[in-house]
């Protein structure tokens, strides 16, 4: 393996570090409040409200059946318009950050749902407004599964960036994709897939361990 | 003596599937300020429906529920919060936040009402300390037993200082010897807060132990209400009777036979009635079940007999009960 190859995998490590944390980030500030959303407004729930329940339940069921792939080239003009560029590790955080974000939703909604009812009930009859009893009650209760879906989610990302290599966007992907690929390097793309792997397993690693020490059950 | 509660004609209806079912039937009753009111009744009667109706969890579907003079329905949303601030609840899942401490649990209370924070850590401490469990301020719920946890959700409940508390069959999950220690402190906070509570359950002797008056649900109704010792030692309703009474083990010797229970209080029971009986009239009665139990630190009893075949020595023995003081009712003997 060359000098130059074994650069461009540093720097694709990095680039796939940046575009995971950055699209992982951007995919919570969106996902989570809209998967409190969905928790909050499905039936019997605090907030019920079937018209807004159904519409964020359609926008992130198409987005999340749509391939990923599919996704990225569609986001393009959009991508263009957000960051004036549609190629680049910072452009693939746009694509990747929409993509992730039903993903999100659903897994936050979900560990929400695990919430024992009864500890709304007791919220609830203290007097605690909705918004109270989602912030002090539900999503404290849930921190452990959130916790663990969350290192789902970032591992998806991950996965999801590699993918991003097909448009031009950089990290471990593209140089798979490019050497390993194109070119018939093995040893590149075996390298680049154990940095993956190895990156993937750190993840849910860190994950399951601050979710343990976050459990208190 | 102020009435805290006023229920008036209240009907709850649920529909499912275009099922309806009605979980409560005409429901009056007033709850008196600083009483232990009890709430009994199988599971399914519905109990745990007319509880939550108290602090308007559940909405009647018509009838009103008046809290000191405030019917619940015609709160706004604001308005309902204020008014459960002064309504603490606490039930039989415990439901303590499992991710936060013991003392964060009760300063949750404090915190929802608004309490500046470090008069809550006082306050929470406070009221730990009276439910015997400050040393376990920083555990986590998880490290303590049933009994314990429903002691940090009693802390949690009175950090408010309410006016009511309601007990949603609060000792159910606890065995008979902590049910008893948790019911104490109950009744310990009721006697120097004054505090009105308001106790749901299934069992009898959570009933008997610590209630001043009670209300037997039956299939959504009320079947009878009144003070817990008039209703033990006379009670009216078929749902009354099978609470108070179980059933009777042992058939009478005759298909026919007449049988009557007889009610006797701690201050008959030191009279052999049915020996005297014997000796006095030298009539026999066949006695099928005889039981004790104390209501409120005073002993009843009860017997169901059989009585003799003649319609004369019949007459003769319950006119003798009757002489001595003893509440004497007939029995059906499949009731």
């Amino acid at each position: 393996m060359s000098d130059y190859i074994r650069e461009a995998i540093i720097t694709g490590v990095w680039e796939t570090f940046v575009m995971t944390f950055f699209a992982s980030l951007f995919s919570y500030a969106v996902g989570m409040p809209l998967g409190v959303l969905l928790y909050a407004t499905s039936k019997g729930r605090l907030l019920e409200n079937r018209p807004v329940n159904f519409i964020i339940g359609a926008i992130v069921n198409i987005t999340r059946s749509l391939p990923f792939l599919i996704l990225l080239v569609l986001l393009i003009p959009f991508t263009r318009f957000i960051v004036g560029q549609s190629i680049g590790t910072t452009a693939a955080i746009v694509p990747l950050t929409i993509g992730a974000i039903p993903i999100v939703a659903r897994m936050v909604e979900s560990s929400l749902n695990e919430v024992q009812p009864g500890i709304i009930e007791a919220a609830t009859s203290m007097g605690a407004s909705p918004l109270y009893t989602i912030l002090h009650f539900i999503i404290p209760e849930a921190t452990p599964s959130l916790l663990q879906g969350g290192a789902i989610n970032v591992a998806t990302v991950l996965g999801y960036s590699a993918m991003a290599g097909v448009i031009g966007g950089g990290g471990l992907g593209a140089i798979a994709l490019q050497y390993g690929y194109y070119s018939y390097q093995k040893d590149v793309l075996f390298t680049t897939v154990a940095l993956l792997i190895i990156m993937v397993m750190l993840i849910q690693e860190i994950g399951i361990w601050m979710s343990k020490k976050h459990r208190k059950t | 003596m102020e009435n805290v509660y006023e229920l008036k004609n209240v009907y709850k209806t649920y529909k499912n599937d275009g099922k309806e079912f009605t979980a409560l039937k005409d429901v009056s009753l007033t709850i008196n300020e600083g009483e232990i009111f009890g709430i009994i009744g199988m599971s399914g009667a519905g109990k745990s429906t007319l509880v939550r109706t108290l602090n308007r969890l559940e909405e009647v579907s018509s009838g009103t529920v008046n809290f000191y003079g405030d019917d619940l329905a015609a709160l706004k949303p604001k308005e309902l919060r204020e008014v459960r601030h002064s309504i603490s609840m606490i039930f039989q899942g415990f439901n303590l936040i499992n991710q936060r401490t013991v003392i964060q649990n009760v300063e949750q209370s404090l915190k929802i009402i608004g309490t500046p924070r470090n008069i809550r850590r006082e306050k929470a401490k406070q009221m730990l300390e009276i439910v015997g469990l400050l040393e376990k301020a920083n555990e986590y719920p998880a490290r303590l037993s049933g009994g314990q946890k429903q002691r940090v959700a009693i802390a949690r409940a009175l950090a408010v200082d309410p006016k009511v508390l309601l007990c949603d069959e609060a000792t159910s999950a606890l065995d008979p010897k902590i049910t008893g220690e948790i019911l104490d402190l109950l009744k310990k906070i009721n006697e120097e807060r004054k505090l009105t509570i308001v106790i749901i359950t299934h069992e009898m002797s959570v009933v008997e132990k610590i209630c001043d008056r009670v209300a037997i649900i039956d299939d959504g109704t009320l079947a009878e209400i009144g003070d817990v010792k008039e209703v033990f030692s006379n009670p009216r309703s078929k749902a009354a009777k099978k609470l108070v009474f179980p059933s009777n083990p042992f058939d009478p010797s005759d298909e026919n036979g007449q049988l009557v229970r007889i009610v006797f209080d701690g201050t008959q029971s030191n009279v052999p009635f049915i020996a005297n009986l014997v000796e006095e009239t030298g009539l026999k009665v066949n006695i099928l079940s005889a039981n004790t139990r104390s209501v409120g630190g005073i002993g009843y009893g009860q017997m169901i007999i059989e009585l003799p075949e003649s319609e004369k020595d019949r007459k003769t023995v319950i006119d003798f009960f009757r002489k001595g003081g003893l509440s004497v009712s007939e029995v059906n003997r499949y009731e």
